[in-house]
């Protein structure tokens, strides 16, 4: 049974003359342990469905099934807790002047946890960071070890499901390899499933099974890992997108 | 020495140090590298000392900054000696520099169009009229879509791809004989990347200018440059045909390709960069 179910998503923002229907009846399956990706330029709808999926996002229509249930815009704490967000901005999405103790201690709260510093010192482990960081500020880290943090936040609640918003664009390659090896790592360990948006190809080569790609709110094609890596896809902006992770590519010369 | 072999930028032995209140941070240290008809890339990871080389041959770092060198020759300016109103004079004419976020290169009080436009106008003489119609032309150049409303938008209201888009627009006014790019694609989709990369290639090549190309992305780096220097920790350590970047030698460029998720090359694990000390000695 697929872990993650949509069909007929619609979201819109805005009214009047402002309305905008930004995802456009968009529908997938994910499988419990794949990693599904999300690709297309930016303001495609990317974050929106995303949005959608952890429950952020209220104005939408169609049906969304996580874990077997359907869920509505509004979710219950014991749905909202089985999928959790990373976001893109290791700087901007960890409260500044709280330590990291109290950025993990705090879910564990609203959520009623108990065990809560073994369960902090559990995740940071998992994550690769020492005990004693909890009593750090996030300007004491450094980008890679803060957006270790933002991923022991959306572990801490222990989600089947992890949603990834451009996870490593705001890190130099060496930090990004660090976290896709540990988003590896956790997946294969405690069967996670993870939705992922990037715009790198690449990336998402490396880590996802299958990944829709996002043109104006719509999936133009739903391709395999190994149609990625094969070059086998089926449309055109598909392949300008792999295209374009390879780097630059000149446009071809007119008969001169 | 002919004047096409001659390169337009000279750098001896430049060092850029910022006092601070935890002691001197030596930003760059001691580079030397030449520029001239050419793309010249830089890569390195985040606070390798890119974007200061940069700013430091614009003369744009803050004043606190202490930059020394045994020579740094812009064409037939000493850039040393060099005073500042000789280097006004320079900045945006001669040598145009797109910064990492361009929002802060350009006038916050000003809207982007006039702002062209006054490049317009000082470069070519033409009348406010004309100059208005040639900045239009010049937006749908770099592929904005709706050049009428940017034109009466301020730097503000602009997104990042459209900031690096209007400095690259202003480029192909003033026609200098260097450019400085710090990051001048990183905010733009994949597309339209293409399509200004393919923009700033044509005007490198027909006006036989140099580059100087700032960037963390290797592929691009290797695709679009003609040269690549890589830097760590201020210092350069190798300097290496862009096509031949594969085959670089030393651990720290293997180390960053060996980092990239490739789909040329799918690999289950990356590597790690496992920094030693002796690469940040010369
Ligand atoms: N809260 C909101 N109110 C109004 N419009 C919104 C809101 N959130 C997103 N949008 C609009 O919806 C569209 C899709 O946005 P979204 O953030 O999902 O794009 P994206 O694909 O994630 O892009 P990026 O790659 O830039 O992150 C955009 O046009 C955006 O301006
Ligand atoms: N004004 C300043 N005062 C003190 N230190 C500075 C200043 N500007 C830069 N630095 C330091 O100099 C080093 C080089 O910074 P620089 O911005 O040149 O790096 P970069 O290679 O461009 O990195 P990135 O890829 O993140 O843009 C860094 O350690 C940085 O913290
Ligand atoms: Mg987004
Ligand atoms: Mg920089």
């Amino acid at each position: 049974m697929s872990i993650i179910s949509v069909n007929d998503l619609v979201v819109s923002f805005g009214s009047g003359s402002d309305f905008k229907q930004v995802v456009k009846n968009v529908a997938f399956d994910v499988e419990p342990g794949e990693t599904f990706g999300l690709v297309g330029e930016s303001g495609c709808g990317k974050s929106t469905v995303l949005g959608a999926l952890a429950g952020r996002i209220k104005g939408w229509s169609g049906s969304i099934s996580i874990d077997g249930e359907a869920v509505g815009p509004k979710r219950s704490r014991s749905q909202l807790a089985k999928q959790q967000m990373v976001f893109q901005d290791p700087f901007g999405s960890l409260h500044p002047r709280h330590t990291i103790g109290r950025t993990l201690l705090e879910p564990l709260e609203i959520h009623g946890f108990d065990q809560r510093q073994e369960r902090v010192e559990r995740v940071l482990r998992d994550v690769g960071l020492p005990p004693g960081f909890r009593h750090r500020f996030p300007h004491q880290l450094s980008g890679g070890q803060r957006q270790r943090v933002a991923i022991a936040r959306a572990l801490i609640l222990n989600p089947g499901i992890l949603l990834l918003d451009e996870p490593t664009s705001a890190l130099d390659v060496s930090i990004q390899a660090e976290i896709l090896n540990l988003l590896k790592d956790l997946r294969e360990r405690d069967k996670l499933t993870y939705v992922l948006v990037s715009h790198d190809m690449a990336v998402i080569a490396h880590l996802c099974n299958r990944v829709a790609v996002m043109l104006d709110g719509q999936f133009v094609e739903v391709a395999s890992r190994e149609q990625l890596l094969r070059g086998s896809v089926q449309h055109p902006y598909t392949r300008t997108l792999l295209d374009g992770s390879r780097g630059y590519v000149p446009p071809p010369k007119l008969a001169s | 020495m002919p004047e096409q072999s001659k390169p337009i930028l000279s750098v001896k032995n430049m060092s850029v140090q910022f006092p601070t209140l935890s002691g001197v941070v030596t930003a760059v240290n001691n580079v030397s590298f030449d520029v001239g008809r050419e793309k010249v890339g830089i890569i390195g990871e985040s606070g390798s000392g890119k974007s200061t080389t940069g700013r430091a041959i614009m003369r744009l770092q803050p004043a606190t900054a202490h930059v020394i060198a045994d020579e740094m020759r812009f064409e037939d300016v000493d850039l040393l000696t060099a005073s500042e109103s000789e280097m006004r004079a320079i900045r945006g004419r001669r040598i145009s520099m797109i910064l990492q976020d361009p929002k802060y290169s350009l006038n916050p009080v000003m809207t982007v169009g006039e702002q062209i436009a006054e490049t317009v106008i000082l470069h070519e003489r033409l009348g406010r009229r004309a100059a208005r119609e040639r900045t239009l032309a010049m937006l749908e150049r770099v592929n904005i879509r709706d050049p009428q409303r940017v034109f009466n938008l301020y730097p503000h209201e602009v997104s990042g791809g459209m900031g690096q888009r209007i400095m690259i627009s202003m480029m192909l006014i003033s026609s200098p004989s260097l450019i400085i790019a710090d990051e001048p694609t990183s905010a733009l989709d994949v597309t339209v990347r293409q399509q200004v990369l393919s923009i700033l290639d044509d005007l490198i090549r027909e006006r036989n200018i140099g580059l100087i190309f700032i960037s963390h992305d290797l592929n691009l780096v290797k695709s679009f440059c003609d040269r690549v220097i890589i830097m760590y920790a201020g210092r350069i350590v190798e300097t290496i045909e862009a096509s031949k970047l594969d085959q670089a030698t030393h651990p720290y460029t293997c180390g960053l390709l060996e980092a990239l998720p490739s789909l040329d090359r799918p690999r289950d694990r990356l590597e790690t960069l496992k920094r030693q000390a002796s690469w940040a000695e010369a």
